[in-house]
């Protein structure tokens, strides 16, 4: 399985994570030797055979809905980069690029 | 013996009739601490005036705490506490402090015991030497040029060391039982939902669990019985009673079926290891065991599945860290510059690789060919160990293929590093309990070596029984050479 650098690019823009050209080329090395490795999975007969999303999974987990303490907004706010009028303060995001 | 020499349910035990204190119990820990923290590296945060405090208010008795009042103990930096700097040993939260404590660390602290400092470990968990700390490495305390194991490294060296009578670590694919055997301590992994997860910081959610890093098999059991069952915070945590593991300890293993798992105690194993792990199943057997091999052969892809599924969880989880609500910050000009040049800027290179791995093997086309199908291949896991466990009690094998490895020995190949792993990820995978017993050390290097000792689901006390037979028959007594230096 090879990883091209246009892979690395896409991966790292839907993953939010600005790599530099060194990064990225170390990382198409590492993630293709790693997948190639990974890859041993699809020689598997998974056939009829259901996946694990939990090994041991509960089902319909439910509480009393009622109302208990919780953060204040303060406490909310206390590891903020940026807050402002008890929001956290982001920059622009409209006319962002997409 | 000095105080910081002795277990957690010996200085329960004295602590409770009064032969010593808190304060002095809490105070030697914390001499010990002084004395060789600067050669061992295990702690990115000391809170001893808090642990002080603490240990008074125990000493006061105007409270009964429980039977484990005040005995000292160290968190992995991975678990929140309250007030208390918790960063997971990444740059993205070198200045978090968390509004609410994890329910294991509030639990520690409701059973009256101080808590001495918090232990570096990998970022964000993710490694197996703890060299991918943001911050420092943490040195093996038998050996100051080789690796504690991770993630749990610092919690594995401080109990080692002497820093920490005991403590609590994490493990998702081996992060606590392969640092609890490279630095030669018990380290038990409970079973997927027996520990609250709540205020975790989280790596793979369906695979993380907290357990405890101990001296020996008694205290491991105690420190899990005071963090275990049911937490309404965790909606995995299981419901149901809790069985009393201390009493789990006594009977012997006369006639217990125990499977030595072929696939991963015979190739690769380096030979001071294997020879350990024989010497350990001629015991069990000689202890009344009923010894015989087994194969699962899906155990041969279970690196494989692991690093498809926990980097997947891993970029999902760590998309948290965006610059907004908490951690760090990079300021741009837009929104989702100022989201990309923080994780680039707080991240190191091991978190950003699982990002990157996750995250492609999550993204469209390729889904069901990676992620869809380890999902798939981990239900086999299931199937092998449930096969296994109609012949079998337990099952065993070496706790990690080598022992502790040097500095800088596996950092460029990513994909050696993983391997470190291999004995440890299908019981993850599976969600089943383990635990790391010393079993002697390697005649080549004269490192610890760890059995692995396996169990089903919610076994824990089949589990602790064993371990503690092999343990008291063994009678491992072998100290690193920093013990008996003060």
């Amino acid at each position: 399985m090879s990883i091209t650098r246009t892979d690395v690019d896409h991966v790292a823009r839907l993953a939010r994570l600005e790599l530099s050209d060194a990064e990225a080329e170390t990382l198409r090395e590492q993630l293709s030797k790693i997948l190639d490795h990974a890859a041993r999975v699809t020689s598997l007969d998974t056939k009829d055979v259901e996946p694990t999303s939990h090994a041991i999974a509960l089902s319909n987990v439910f509480r009393v809905d009622e109302i208990a303490a919780s953060l204040s907004q303060d406490e909310a706010l206390a590891n903020a980069p940026l807050a402002e009028a008890g929001h956290f303060r982001v920059p622009r995001i409209l006319d962002a690029e997409p | 013996m000095d105080l910081w020499q002795q277990t957690g349910a010996a200085l329960a035990g004295m602590i409770r009739k009064r032969e010593v204190s808190s304060a002095e119990v809490t105070e030697s820990v914390i001499e010990r601490m002084e004395e060789v923290e600067e050669s061992i590296h295990a702690f990115v945060t000391q809170t001893a005036p808090s642990a002080r405090a603490k240990a008074q208010l125990v000493d006061a008795g105007e409270q009964d705490f429980g039977p484990l009042a005040g005995v000292p103990v160290a968190l992995k930096d991975i678990i929140c506490t309250k007030g208390i700097r918790s960063t997971a040993s990444s740059k993205m939260l070198e200045n978090y402090v968390p509004p609410y404590s994890a329910t294991v660390a509030a639990r520690l602290e409701a059973a009256g015991m101080p808590m001495t400092g918090k232990t570096n470990l990998d970022e964000f968990a993710m490694g197996s030497s703890t060299e991918n700390s943001a911050f420092f490495t943490t040195a093996n305390p038998w050996d100051t040029s080789r690796v504690p194991g991770g993630s749990s490294g610092g919690s594995a060296a401080a109990v080692a060391s002497g820093q920490a009578i005991w403590s609590l670590g994490t493990d998702t694919g081996g992060s606590i039982r392969q640092p609890a055997a490279l630095c030669g301590v018990v380290g038990l992994k409970p079973t997927y939902g027996l520990v609250s997860r709540y205020g975790l910081i989280a790596f793979a959610s369906s695979l993380d669990q907290a357990g405890p890093i101990t001296r020996d098999v008694t205290d491991a059991a105690l420190l899990l019985q005071a963090i275990a069952g049911h937490d309404p915070r965790d909606s995995t945590s299981l419901p149901g009673e809790v069985p009393d593991y201390g009493a789990a300890l006594q009977g012997g293993i006369d006639g217990l079926r125990i499977g030595v798992v072929k696939e991963i105690s015979g190739e690769g194993l380096q030979d001071g290891v294997r020879a350990k792990f024989q010497e350990a199943v001629a015991l069990l057997e000689g202890l009344g065991a009923q010894i015989g091999e087994v194969s699962l052969p899906t155990f041969e892809y279970g690196i494989d599945i692991y690093y498809l599924i926990a980097p997947a969880e891993a970029s999902s989880n760590l998309a948290r860290y965006d610059g907004v609500r908490y951690g760090l910050r990079v300021d741009a000009k837009d929104v989702i510059s100022m989201n990309s040049l923080t994780r680039a800027t707080g991240f190191g290179p091991e978190v950003k690789r699982r990002i990157m791995l996750g995250t492609y093997s999550l993204s469209a086309g390729y889904y069901d060919a990676y992620y869809g199908k380890a999902q798939k291949a981990r239900t086999l896991i299931i199937r092998d160990f449930a096969r296994a466990y109609k012949d079998f009690d337990l099952l065993i094998s070496p706790s990690s293929p080598t022992t502790a490895f040097r500095f800088g020995e596996k950092t460029d190949d990513p994909l050696t590093m993983y391997l470190s792993d291999i004995c440890n990820v299908p019981t993850s995978l599976a969600g089943a309990a383990a635990i790391s017993v010393p079993c002697g050390l390697a005649s080549e290097d004269g490192l610890p070596v760890g059995l692995q000792i396996m169990a089903k689901p919610l076994d824990e006390s089949t589990m602790l029984r064993a371990a503690y037979a092999f343990e008291q028959e063994l009678a491992f007594s072998a100290k690193p050479p920093i013990w008996g230096a003060s």
